[in-house]
């Protein structure tokens, strides 16, 4: 395809295998490295999946309870024992790095160690179905930032192995044809150039031997007598 | 240190408040693309939004979506569950995979 751009030179035939080597290692290690980002990948992805699915569930059961809640107790009420929260959540994130994507990694504190310390109200005035809410939220908690750090890999790696397939595709169809083409296009041609050397030096051979030998005219002279 | 919100209407969201996250009511779409901004701004790693949120902005919810922080994770709302969050992870299976193959044998059930 790209032939015609090629100047068939010694030098040029050495430069594209030199360059073939490299893309030819440069696919494999890609590829490798897709597969491999594949393969955990699809790992991630089915947790992602269950998380979200438990995660789904469990917020809507939550939610119904704060419905609940919110149908015993006047709106005032509810505000007023949310509003001052006693526990703190704070993230301590660092990287992991799978083969060359760097993905989050959550590690959370709370504030208060106790996990049953989560009710920020006295218990006299609210009813019991927030209790419930916000236990049942409070214990979803874990999950929810486990799927937030999942889901998030999931994204980051997905992105990953697009541009690592197109490479590898790239590489595979595009430049390595393309360049074992020009190769054997250089190779045919100095060959070639070879060939018509050679066949030049024979003739001129042929026409120095005539030049000092005078066989054509011998002959003709040897016919003639 | 990092933080955590959670962004959408404040009947989805507020019981978040009694776990320590921050809780971020909205009214309408314009304003959660504006508190988006400011928290991602900020030292917030992950960011929960209501499912509503999350289909209303998907140009603002795209720009963190190469970013490693932070995190934008769709949570189903007080209305209910759309399936837009595992929509969104069938998504990433294409993307990455070029087929689906996680969710089809599932899809083909409920058909």
């Amino acid at each position: 395809m790209a032939a015609t751009h090629v100047n068939p030179t010694r030098m040029e035939l050495t430069r594209l295998k030199k360059k073939l080597v490299t893309a030819m290692r440069g696919h494999k290690l890609l590829k490798d490295k897709r597969d491999e980002l594949m393969r955990q990948y699809l790992d991630l992805v089915r947790l992602n999946r269950s998380l979200r699915e438990k995660v789904e569930e469990g917020i809507r059961f939550a939610n119904r309870n704060f419905v609940l809640a919110r149908a015993g107790m006047p709106d005032e009420e509810v505000n007023v024992a949310l509003m001052a929260p006693k526990q703190e959540v704070t993230l301590q994130v660092s990287d992991r790095n799978v083969m060359s994507v760097e993905v989050p990694v959550f590690e959370y504190q709370t504030r208060t160690s106790d996990p049953n310390d989560i009710y920020s109200y006295g218990f006299a005035f609210t009813s019991g179905d927030l209790d419930d809410a916000v236990k049942s939220l409070a214990d979803l908690m874990p999950d929810m930032l486990r799927l937030a750090e999942v889901e998030k890999s999931c994204r980051l790696m997905a992105a990953e192995i697009e541009k690592t397939r197109r490479r590898v595709n790239a590489l595979e169809h595009i430049m390595i044809p393309d360049l074992q083409e020009n190769i054997k296009y250089i190779t045919m041609k100095l060959d070639e150039n070879e060939r018509s050397t050679q066949i030049r030096l024979m003739k001129v051979k042929d026409m120095m031997l005539e030049q000092a030998h005078h066989y054509k005219e011998r002959a003709e002279e040897a016919f003639a007598g | 240190m990092y933080k955590i919100a959670v962004l959408g209407d404040r009947d989805s969201i507020y019981g978040f408040a009694s776990l320590g996250l921050e809780v971020r009511p909205v009214r309408d779409l314009s304003e959660a693309a504006a508190e988006l901004r400011r928290l991602a701004e900020q030292d917030y790693a992950v960011i929960y939004v209501t499912e509503a949120v999350f289909e209303g902005i998907p140009s603002e919810i795209e720009r963190y979506e190469s970013q490693q922080l932070p995190a934008v994770i769709p949570i189903p709302g007080v209305s209910g569950n759309t399936g837009i969050g595992m929509r969104n992870v069938k998504k990433t299976v294409e993307q990455a995979v070029g087929s689906d193959i996680i969710f089809n044998s599932e899809n083909e059930r409920s058909r």
